[in-house]
């Protein structure tokens, strides 16, 4: 009850006043993001970003910035922008012809929106694992050798070998494949088919790896090696989740971004989070009031 | 709702449910039995179809010679000398053969009896014997037993005596009835596979006309509508589908597309004399003009199906490739395309099977001339076959009959590999994976 009534104010449809136990904040007059939305070394910086599709805003002055090798993790309430805020980071919304982004976004102090910044290269620096596994209907060596190929990494079959094993084996996949690389990718469980995304994604050596509900598909076995997965890889690179499982937020992010109607409510290092909240709007969502 | 169901002298909402299943039952096999009533419909029509045609098609695939003692010699013929080409070429065949029918039949005499006499083998075959003479000149000077074929009034009134029951004497008369029946006691007569069918362009002659030139016609101008539909149905569609802004000019563009995909094909063919042998003065009657107005009516088939082909491409895929950092052609190439082809390639020959058998818009640009000549390339004028069923239905000769079926069934063995051409490309394709 009490998130539909959200919706509906921040729509200007409807402005219903809430009949909630606790009297939470109108959403409209929160402006500032609390905690630590900032940090030092951050790989990338978002500041003042503002997403339209047509004339509806979704995200409003969202300032974010992720660190290096870390894992930040953005939590909220269905349909709060957190996938919308994410696929800005590779320009992943340019595909959608009525969306349009404002704001600055930088990757290593380069604008990512600058419009002479060609985007594949971006995006072989930021790739993504999506929500529902999409292997390629081709064989899984020619999932994960595919990125490689097309940014020309390698002209050298054995070199490519390599390459394939070494992402195979980040992806923690590569003994339950490797007597069938030439198999169809398509043909491998849910779990074992996002972990080959995940392998395809790594291929390129990005910096950044983008991943929106990654487990929302799986079991939870394939989702714990993914979780597992995910700590190994924050070592060598810079992660945002986005996730609905609060457990899984807790398990592998160092920050973790609570988002809620396009806002940006709440930063703060996860372990603060989920133990002691700052925001209001924090606490109802993590203690389950709604979501 | 929830309320009614409650109250005590209401039935449960189980009862209910259980009364209106049987008259839901009842409805659904009705609604089952409508469609098998459309195939049955459906399947007794095409059965009609095919035994009309074969049944008159089938004695087309079969023809007639006559056994002939034949005397070469160099006289009558007119040869001095074998190695000139010309004189071999002028010879009178026709009169060798004339005289070995005379000697058959010795007790005809009169002039017009001759002439019927004469008229019992084919006019083409001093023709034939040039061919085999040209082919073997130790036969000059020998006496040689040849066949030829019967003369199509002859040929038709022999299947129809070999087929029991009723005689279609046709315009044969009674002293050439008598004649055959001599000849066919002799074992004189012989029924062939009719070879001449399939290798021959058209002729006035129905015992001499075959359905290799509309055949070959055809294949050179589906030949062109391919190569040109196909590539330019594809890139159209790519453009609308990938590239093309969404706004009132490409709803235009849409609109039209699907629009002309209903035009009748005869406005094409207008379309087709106004501007290619119109305003550019190609000439009329080649398979090359044919099938450019041919890709003008299959183009909307193409571009709708590979719209939908490119459409029903998973996003997920999509976004995979470009989230890897594939370009916008490098996602198109490597994995729009290869997903889509298999639905581009049934647009495409769906599309084809529609052209080949297209007669108006080809009437127009005059591919309905007579025309001998087996055409070799796009640009040797030639007819296709279903404007060869149209030319043949039309003749009074009754052994045009029987070939215009043959016609037919050949034109329809044409669709029927196409279709399972196409259906075989799906399979195979979508197999892959
Ligand atoms: N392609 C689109 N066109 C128009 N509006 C969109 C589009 N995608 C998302 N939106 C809107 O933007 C808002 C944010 O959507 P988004 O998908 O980012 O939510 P989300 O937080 O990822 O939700 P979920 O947890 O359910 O995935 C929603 O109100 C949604 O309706
Ligand atoms: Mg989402």
């Amino acid at each position: 009850m009490e998130a539909t009534a959200n919706i509906e104010n921040a729509t200007g449809e409807k402005v219903e006043i809430m009949n909630d136990v606790v009297a939470q904040p109108n959403v409209d007059d929160i402006h500032e993001t609390v905690g630590s939305p900032f940090c030092e070394n951050a790989k990338m910086a978002m500041r003042d970003v503002q997403v339209y599709y047509g004339d509806k805003q979704a995200i409003f002055d969202v300032g974010l910035d992720i660190g290096k090798n870390e894992v930040v993790a953005m939590i909220g309430p269905s349909g709060c922008g957190k996938s919308t805020f994410l696929r800005c980071l590779n320009r992943m919304n340019d595909t959608i012809d009525i969306c349009r982004v404002e704001g600055s976004l930088k990757l290593e102090g380069q604008d990512i929106y600058d419009p002479k910044l060609d985007v594949v290269p971006l995006r072989a620096r930021v790739g993504m694992v999506f929500q529902k596994p999409n292997p390629f209907p081709k064989s899984i060596y020619d999932n994960v050798a595919y990125g490689p190929r097309i940014h020309g990494l390698t002209n050298r079959k054995a070199e490519l070998d390599e390459i394939v094993e070494t992402s195979l084996r980040k992806a923690s996949l590569w003994d339950e494949v490797k007597d069938r690389l030439q198999s169809p990718g398509t043909g491998l469980s849910g779990g074992q088919q996002q972990r080959l995304c995940i392998a395809r994604t790594i291929a390129v050596s990005p910096e950044v790896i983008l991943m929106d509900e990654p487990c929302s598909a799986l079991d939870p076995i394939a989702t714990a090696k993914i979780e597992e997965l995910i700590a190994e890889l924050s070592e060598n690179f810079t992660i945002a989740i986005v996730t609905h499982s609060m457990q899984q937020a807790a398990r592998v992010s160092n920050r973790t971004a609570y988002f809620h109607l396009g806002k940006l409510i709440e930063v703060n290092d996860t372990e603060k989070v989920f133990t002691n909240p700052e925001h209001e709007l924090t606490e109802a969502y993590i203690t389950g009031r709604f979501g | 709702m929830s309320s009614n169901t409650q109250s005590s002298n209401k039935p449960s909402t189980i009862d209910l449910v259980n009364k209106n299943l049987a008259k839901r039952y009842r409805a659904e096999k009705r609604f089952r039995g409508y469609g098998i009533a459309s195939i049955l419909f459906g399947l007794i029509c095409l059965v009609f179809l095919f035994t009309d045609i074969i049944g008159k098609g089938y004695t087309a695939f079969v023809q007639n010679y006559i056994q002939l003692e034949v005397q070469l010699d160099a006289d009558t013929l007119g040869i001095s000398d074998i190695n000139d080409p010309n004189q071999v070429a002028m010879a009178n065949y026709m009169g060798v053969i004339k005289r070995s029918l005379r000697e058959r039949f010795p007790e005809v005499t009169g002039r017009r009896d001759k002439r019927k006499l004469y008229a019992l083998v084919s006019n083409g075959s001093g023709f034939d014997l040039r061919k085999q003479m040209e082919a073997d000149p130790e036969i000059l000077g020998t006496t040689q037993s040849l066949w030829f074929m019967a003369d199509d009034d002859v040929d038709t009134y022999i299947k129809s005596y070999s087929k029991d029951g009723k005689v279609f004497t046709g315009r044969t008369d009674e002293m050439q009835q008598g004649w055959i029946a001599s000849l066919i006691e002799a074992d004189q007569v012989e029924s062939r596979f009719n070879t001449v069918f399939f290798q021959n362009g058209d002729s006035r002659e129905p015992e001499q006309a075959g359905i290799r030139g509309a055949i070959m016609g055809s294949l050179f101008t589906m030949l062109v509508t391919l190569l040109l539909s196909f590539p330019i149905g594809v890139a159209a569609a790519v453009y609308l589908e990938e590239y093309a802004p969404k706004n009132k000019w490409t709803d235009l563009i849409e609109v039209n597309i699907n629009n002309l995909a209903a035009v009748p094909s005869i406005i094409f063919g207008l379309l087709g004399v106004a501007i290619f042998i119109g305003m550019f003065g190609m000439p009329r009657s080649l398979p090359l003009v044919g099938g450019m107005v041919l890709t003008l009516m299959t183009l909307p088939t193409i571009i709708i199906s590979s719209r939908a082909a490119i459409k029903a491409v998973p996003p997920s895929i999509r976004e995979a490739a470009l989230g890897i950092g594939a370009s916008k052609m490098q996602m198109i190439l490597h994995h729009v395309l290869p997903l889509a082809m298999p639905g581009m390639l049934t647009g495409a020959i769906i599309g084809l099977a529609q052209a080949l058998g297209e007669t108006a818009p080809l009437l127009m640009i005059g591919m309905v001339a007579f025309i001998v000549d087996v055409p070799g390339g796009v640009t040797d004028p030639a007819t296709v076959l279903p404007v060869q069923i149209f030319l043949w239905s039309d003749s009074p000769e009754r052994a045009f009959v029987e070939r215009t079926s043959a016609a037919i069934m050949v034109l329809l063995g044409f669709l029927i590999v196409m279709n399972a051409l196409a259906v075989w490309l799906r399979k195979r394709l979508e197999r892959r994976w």
